[in-house]
């Protein structure tokens, strides 16, 4: 079947196999951030945004997508290079392998919420396992961020 | 493994009842628990383009449609505001954002998965499923019914004065429930239904008692609720556990019905 995804900002048109993965399909055409964790729909790191929500890449047929504009992080650079700053001075990161999934989602998250509160962080926040943080770095960062976010204000 | 062999948007429904009379062909929602499964479709049948992904007020009830997905819900104000914000609970543990953003209602209730949180939470209201070709069914009975290849179209929740209350415990945020428990208030008679047994969700019916205190109410409602259902083992917990679970939350949500837990 034919689908037509806007990928980044791009459309691209392409035949697929109607059990094609969206995650799969992505990485085929160079988004090398979306990666497979646990395949279960569990841990997060396969996020991006489908027409602006985040999703499970893994968990989606990519004819699914067809007609949707998706977002990785390859589209979202510079959002992504401002929040991972504080992600490496928190030292919220250590092996690394989590990070594109959950940068993905706090960027949907400050789409959502301009100030989201502690709860709803880690709310939002609970579907993005990390086996190495023990999530205390990123909390600190998404603090230090969102306070220097309201001073620059 | 899932491997598909075809996949057709449906135009109309009729389409996608027709297709769907095959036993090699599958309805998908979300999808999410599909994929997991081993299994060769010929066609998967995505029902995005029939406009069930809306939740609709009436004056009476509301109708979700079969595609609003489990955010859609765990956001919705004014079904939030009518159940005192129980079907959020119902749903906000469950995974993560991004999980609950492909996750449909009619998947999810379809599927009368013992651990559906959703099943549960609905049960605890008036709800009523619209099926195809099967016309509206209580979802209590549907949850009894056999799967069969029927078109699940929208849930209908009659709107009464009631209060209601959503738990569950987990042994792992994130992680299925191994006890879930909706409860709501109608008059004098309250609906306690229980979910994760680990068997799926069912319900009893149980008199207040104004003569009684709250405290001690509570108490005898969750000792009834923890002999009235089966219990069964899983790696997840005991039969025993989760018994004990069942009579102490069974207590905890009455108790946050008045607000005094
Ligand atoms: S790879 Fe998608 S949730 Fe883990
Ligand atoms: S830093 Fe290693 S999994 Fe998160």
């Amino acid at each position: 079947m034919i689908i037509t995804v806007n990928i980044n900002g791009k459309n691209v048109t392409e035949d697929i196999e109607a059990d094609l993965i969206l995650l799969d399909f992505l990485r085929k055409h160079g988004c090398y951030s979306v990666k497979r964790g646990c395949e279960t729909s569990n841990c997060g790191l396969c996020t991006v945004l489908m027409d602006e929500k985040p999703v499970l890449s893994c968990s989606m047929l990519a004819a699914k997508a067809d007609g949707k504009n998706i977002m990785t992080l390859e589209g979202l650079q510079k959002e992504a290079e401002e929040f991972g700053t504080f992600v490496a001075n928190q030292g919220a990161e250590q092996c690394g392998f989590c990070n594109p999934g959950f940068i993905m989602n706090v960027i949907a998250m400050f789409r959502e919420y301009e100030n989201p509160t502690d709860e709803e962080i880690k709310e939002y926040l609970a579907g993005n396992l990390c086996r190495c943080s023990g999530y205390e770095g990123q909390m600190r960062a998404i603090k230090k961020f969102m306070a220097e976010r309201k001073g620059a204000k | 493994m899932l491997t598909i062999k075809e996949y057709v948007k449906a135009a109309t429904i009729d389409e996608a009842y027709d297709l769907n009379q095959k036993k090699t062909n599958c309805i998908c929602g979300g999808m999410i628990w599909l994929k997991m499964q081993r299994k060769n479709v010929q066609t998967i049948i995505d029902l995005s383009g029939l406009g069930l992904d809306k939740i609709e007020e009436r004056e009476d009830e509301f109708e979700i449609g079969a595609m609003v997905t489990l955010r859609d819900i765990e956001e919705n104000k004014a079904l939030n505001d009518y159940t005192n914000g129980a079907v959020k609970e119902s749903v906000r543990h469950i995974v993560g954002v991004q999980f609950r953003n492909v996750a449909t209602v009619g998947g999810s209730i379809f599927g009368r998965f013992g651990f559906s949180d959703v099943l549960t939470m609905f049960i605890a209201l008036d709800s009523y499923v619209k099926l195809y070709k099967g016309g509206i069914v209580s979802l209590e009975e549907f949850a009894k019914m056999p799967k069969d290849r029927d078109i699940l179209m929208s849930i209908i929740v009659k709107k009464q004065p009631l209060k209601c209350v959503y738990m569950s415990q987990r042994n792992t945020k994130t992680d299925f429930p191994v006890i879930a428990c909706g409860l709501s208030l109608v008059g004098d008679t309250y609906k306690i239904v229980l979910g994760a047994r680990p068997a799926k969700a069912a319900a009893i019916t149980y008199k207040k008692d104004e003569s009684m205190d709250i405290k001690e109410f509570a108490e005898k409602m969750g000792e009834a609720a923890a002999e009235s259902f089966d219990f069964n083992t899983n790696m997840r917990a005991s039969a025993e556990y989760r018994k004990h679970l069942a009579k102490v939350i069974v207590k905890r949500a009455c108790l946050k019905m008045e607000g005094v837990y």
